[in-house]
């Protein structure tokens, strides 16, 4: 078959990581050419200002030489600026002549950067700061001249200011507006910024407006004078006053342009042939300068390119961080604030801290930081995701590790990664270091979040480095990293969210993973390992009695209902109600351990004995001759049910805290949910059986129960939120069983109950189970009648669609 | 050269998506995967990452995912899914009237454990 010709014009970031994601889903439909104007292959642009401070060199920042265009197949016309379209023939032509035929065109010719229409404006040594020809022209004058003028405070202008001062000339940055970065930076903030910027030698005149760049007699610049009549000398005068998309040649083919080519949802221009993506674009009213949304619409454009039609641009929320060492600075969304907001404040002028963040209808909607950035990445989460700050209105300020959220474990309590040796171990599960994540960062351009967890591992596992990980990527990658406000998708086989798929398969009746693969267009045949199991449990909790389970959906512990190690073999934990045990029990477990030398025997921090490494041709004959009950110490289900000793025989007990737990567990055994479920049962304040980090948590007082929820001792240690007190067992069992039945509607697959309920907020838990009675009553009816039959795995091998074939190996 | 093949199992006692453990005398074990399509595949039953038994992780398409740290291997060729990096040994399947077959030369020599007397 004959191949489509796709012809690309610009070849900056967003056209060339619109190729390489083509090239990963569609390698074969297109022979590729690529006409960039530039001398050079294709480079991180954000990283100029570091290799105008002489922090990095034009090889660091690379991202495709030209051996990589070679080994794609695709030709690459360097140096060749093309000057037409013609529509009507389907063809580019250079300004050399060259000509390529297309079938599909695609523009990303960026942006131009705005040239102060004074007179002047031409004179040799004024220069705008865009690409690597105007890096390379700063730091040769640099190396000559003396006096350095910068128009333009905005985040190009400052770095471009800096790294000449770096250099060793005399800066003065002018600015139009009273304050720097103004469309970044609230007053506050900006003078802040100056003060710091003043510090390292910085001159700065704000509320100037120039008037003309005077020049010498061999037409080179040398002063530049204001409306107010000041004149100061310049040997190099940068214009950075702003970026225009570059829209001359889609003009000029006559594409329709609004200050930008304006593109709809799929990167179509009104030419259906042609695509545009990058700087250069118009989306819904905006065009956007940052590295994030323009990944996010290459991603998009390349769907589309490939034929898939099914990939749509919908809009980005951006955040800005200044790539100045040594300077923190980070705001996102309307940091100004305005009609109907409020702000939370903290001002430190003498610590060269300043903080602001903007509330709307109690959600952030603005944050502006100065000099403590670290939780940039955490306001810009809450701000993306809408979510409801009502209950962390008080901390928030305080930022993710202060609101009432200590007890982040696996990286030495480190907070800030810039303060972080490049030997310090960032990611705890997988033994990544902060040298190898930027290292990985650098080598292999990555810019995202999942594309780091990829490569290096780092935060892939446990999660709870995510925040340390972030920050790495926005100080290597460039300081614009943001991220769509896009929903994510379950997984790389959908488009769908966790509740779009929980929705449809309420909404429509689905009862199996194949057919809800089919309503909702799964781009795979039978899923993977990400998206089945969710599948799976959705089906069963949603439609109990009727879905039917799908083992081979399961990941393996599930299957084999069993845990499993390292070395291939099983764990074994059998159930004790309460933890409660007794000498016929540990009778049989100790005959076990001898019959089937089990190596190690150990109790578990669940009240319950663990068996290790037991072969897996060997668990049906355990599980029989241990004649306990299967512990799910494997399952997203229920696991344990911890108590005290209680009022049965401790001085101090209050309550029959053992006897509550054994009811608890009796009800809710094999009781499967979106994540593993833990409960404990204390028999006064004292607190024995730690019900504080637990999912529900049961302390006796005197008068009754006090019962908590969402707290966790895992991978952040989370105290539980205070419920609701109750009198009666039956109560209890009630109230707990409707809280947990919620959950296991409404949570996602993976989900524990503390993100659970930071996800609906606990008001939204209240309503259902404290306030309505009757709903509470339905729900706790529901969670009966889904457990009730629920066979017990280990002895009713059938029922519980077992496939005992997998313990017999064949010979 | 038909002497070679040896019968382990009939494709029906693989579940579809699923995988069995074929025990040899040459340590260490082989997996036999079946698709959804009823394709079988036969692979050392050792993930090339840190030897994860392949035959208990979730089959899906022509992959299969570790059990131990989710690593995707390519039931055709053995390779893990970039970016990460190593293969597992692959060997010869052969399938007739529903019979699972495996080459017993390459059971008998291929990635075997090496014992020193």
């Amino acid at each position: 078959m004959k191949k489509l010709k796709l012809v690309m014009v610009g070849n900056g970031m967003a056209g060339v990581r619109t190729l390489e994601e083509l090239l990963k889903i569609a390698p074969d439909i297109y022979d590729v050419t690529v006409f960039g104007a530039e001398p050079y292959a294709n480079y991180n642009r954000i990283l100029l200002s570091p290799v105008l401070a002489g922090e990095q060199t034009i090889k660091d920042i690379m991202l495709n030489d030209v051996d990589w265009y070679a080994q794609n197949g695709i030709t690459l016309h360097l140096r060749k600026k093309i000057a037409k379209i013609d529509r009507v023939r389907r063809l580019v032509i250079a300004e050399d002549g060259t000509t390529a035929e297309y079938d599909r065109l695609l523009l990303a010719t960026g942006s131009t950067p705005f040239i102060l229409p004074v007179p002047g404006k031409d004179l040799k040594g004024v220069i705008a700061y865009r690409d690597i020809q105007d890096t390379n022209a700063m730091i040769q004058a640099a190396g000559v001249h003396k006096h350095a003028v910068v128009i333009g405070g905005g985040l190009l202008g400052l770095e471009a200011a800096n790294g000449l001062k770096l250099r060793g000339m005399d800066v003065t940055v002018v600015h139009l507006p009273a304050w720097l970065m103004e469309r970044q930076l609230d007053p506050t903030a900006g003078k802040l910024l100056q003060k710091s910027l003043e510090d390292r030698g910085l001159k700065f005149l704000l509320d100037k407006n120039t008037k003309e760049i005077v020049g010498d007699d061999s037409g080179n610049v040398k002063a530049i004078r204001f409306t107010d009549g000041l004149e100061i000398p310049a040997e190099l005068v940068v214009m950075a006053v702003g970026i225009r998309p570059n829209t001359v040649l889609a003009e000029s083919a006559g594409l329709f342009c609004n200050r930008g080519i304006v593109v709809n949802d799929t990167m179509q221009t009104y030419d259906p042939r042609i695509y545009a993506v990058g700087e250069c674009v118009n989306h819904r009213g905006t065009a956007y300068g940052l590295v994030a949304p323009l990944f996010e619409m290459a991603k998009v454009c390349a769907n589309h390119l490939a034929n898939f039609g099914i990939g749509r641009y919908q809009g980005s929320v951006t955040s800005t961080k200044l790539k100045v060492t040594g300077i923190d600075l980070f705001s996102a969304g309307e940091f100004m604030g305005g009609e109907g907001t409020e702000e939370i404040v903290l001002s430190d002028p003498i610590g060269g801290v300043y903080k602001k963040l903007v509330i709307k209808e109690n959600k952030l909607v603005g944050a502006c930081l100065y000099g403590d950035t670290v939780d940039g990445s955490w306001y810009f989460k809450l701000l993306r995701e809408g979510r409801d700050i009502t209950e962390m209105r008080d901390t928030l300020m305080f930022g993710e590790s202060n609101t009432g959220r200590p007890g982040d474990t696996g990286h030495e309590g480190f907070t800030k990664a810039a303060a972080m040796p490049d030997d310090a171990e960032v990611c705890g599960c997988n033994g990544v270091c902060k040298g190898a994540i930027v290292t990985a960062i650098k080598e292999k351009g990555l810019f995202t979040l999942e594309d780091v967890r990829k490569h290096t591992k780092a935060s892939a596992s446990c999660g709870s480095c995510t925040g340390l990980v972030e920050q790495i990527i926005m100080a290597t990658a460039g300081g614009d990293y943001s991220t769509s406000s896009k929903a994510k998708p379950v997984c790389a086989c959908t488009d769908n969210t966790h509740q779009q798929v929980r929705d449809a398969i309420k909404a429509n009746k689905l009862l199996t993973i194949a057919d809800t693969m089919a309503f909702m267009e799964w781009r795979t045949p039978d899923g993977c390992a990400t998206c089945r199991p969710a599948l799976n449990y959705y089906l069963i909790s949603t439609w109990p009695h009727e879905a039917r389970d799908d083992p081979q959906s399961r990941f393996i512990n599930e299957r084999a209902h069993a845990n499993i190690q390292k070395d291939g073999t099983y764990s074994v934990v059998p159930r004790m109600w309460g933890g409660e045990t007794s000498s016929s029990e540990l009778r049989r477990i100790a005959d076990v351990v001898d019959k089937f030398r089990i190596p190690t025997v150990k109790v578990t921090g669940g009240q319950r004995i663990d068996l290790l490494g037991v072969k897996k041709e060997d668990l049906p004959a355990v599980w029989q001759e241990l004649g306990m009950p299967s512990g799910h110490a494997y399952a997203k289900a229920l696991r344990t049910v911890k108590t005290c000793v209680g009022s049965e025989w401790c001085r101090f007990g209050t309550q029959d805290s053992t006897e509550m737990g054994k009811q608890l567990e009796r009800m809710l055994w094999r009781m499967y949910a979106p994540h593993k479920v833990k409960l404990a049962v204390s028999g006064c304040p004292r607190n024995c059986a730690e019900s504080g980090i637990k999912d529900v948590g049961v302390i006796g007082v005197d008068s009754g129960w006090e019962i908590y929820v969402g707290g966790n001792g895992g991978i952040k240690t989370e105290v539980a939120h205070f419920f609701v007190k109750l009198k009666t067992h039956e109560e209890v069992l009630e109230y707990a069983g409707a809280f947990l039945q919620l959950y296991r509607e409404e949570g996602w697959y993976l989900e524990r109950t503390v993100h659970y309920i930071a996800r609906v907020g606990l008001d939204h838990v209240k309503k259902n189970v404290l306030e309505d009675a009757e709903n509470r009553k339905a729900l706790y009816q529901r969670l009966l009648f889904s457990l009730d039959g629920e066979p017990d795995p280990w002895h009713e091998h059938e029922k519980a669609r077992v496939d005992t074939r997998q313990f017999a190996p064949l010979a | 050269m038909t002497q070679q093949w040896k019968a382990v199992c009939k494709v029906a006692d693989i579940p579809a998506l699923g995988a069995r453990v074929v025990r040899r005398a040459a340590k260490p074990d082989v997996a036999i995967f079946r698709s959804s399509e009823d394709k079988i595949f036969a692979l050392l039953d050792r993930c090339p990452h840190k030897g994860g038994p392949l035959s208990q992780g979730i089959v899906f398409g022509e992959r299969v995912a570790c059990p131990l740290h989710n690593w995707n291997i390519q039931l055709d060729s053995g390779c893990a899914l970039s970016p990460d990096e190593g293969c597992t040994q692959r060997f010869s399947v052969k399938v007739e009237e529903g019979t699972v077959f495996l080459d017993a030369e390459e059971l008998s020599t291929l990635a075997i454990e090496v014992t020193t007397e």
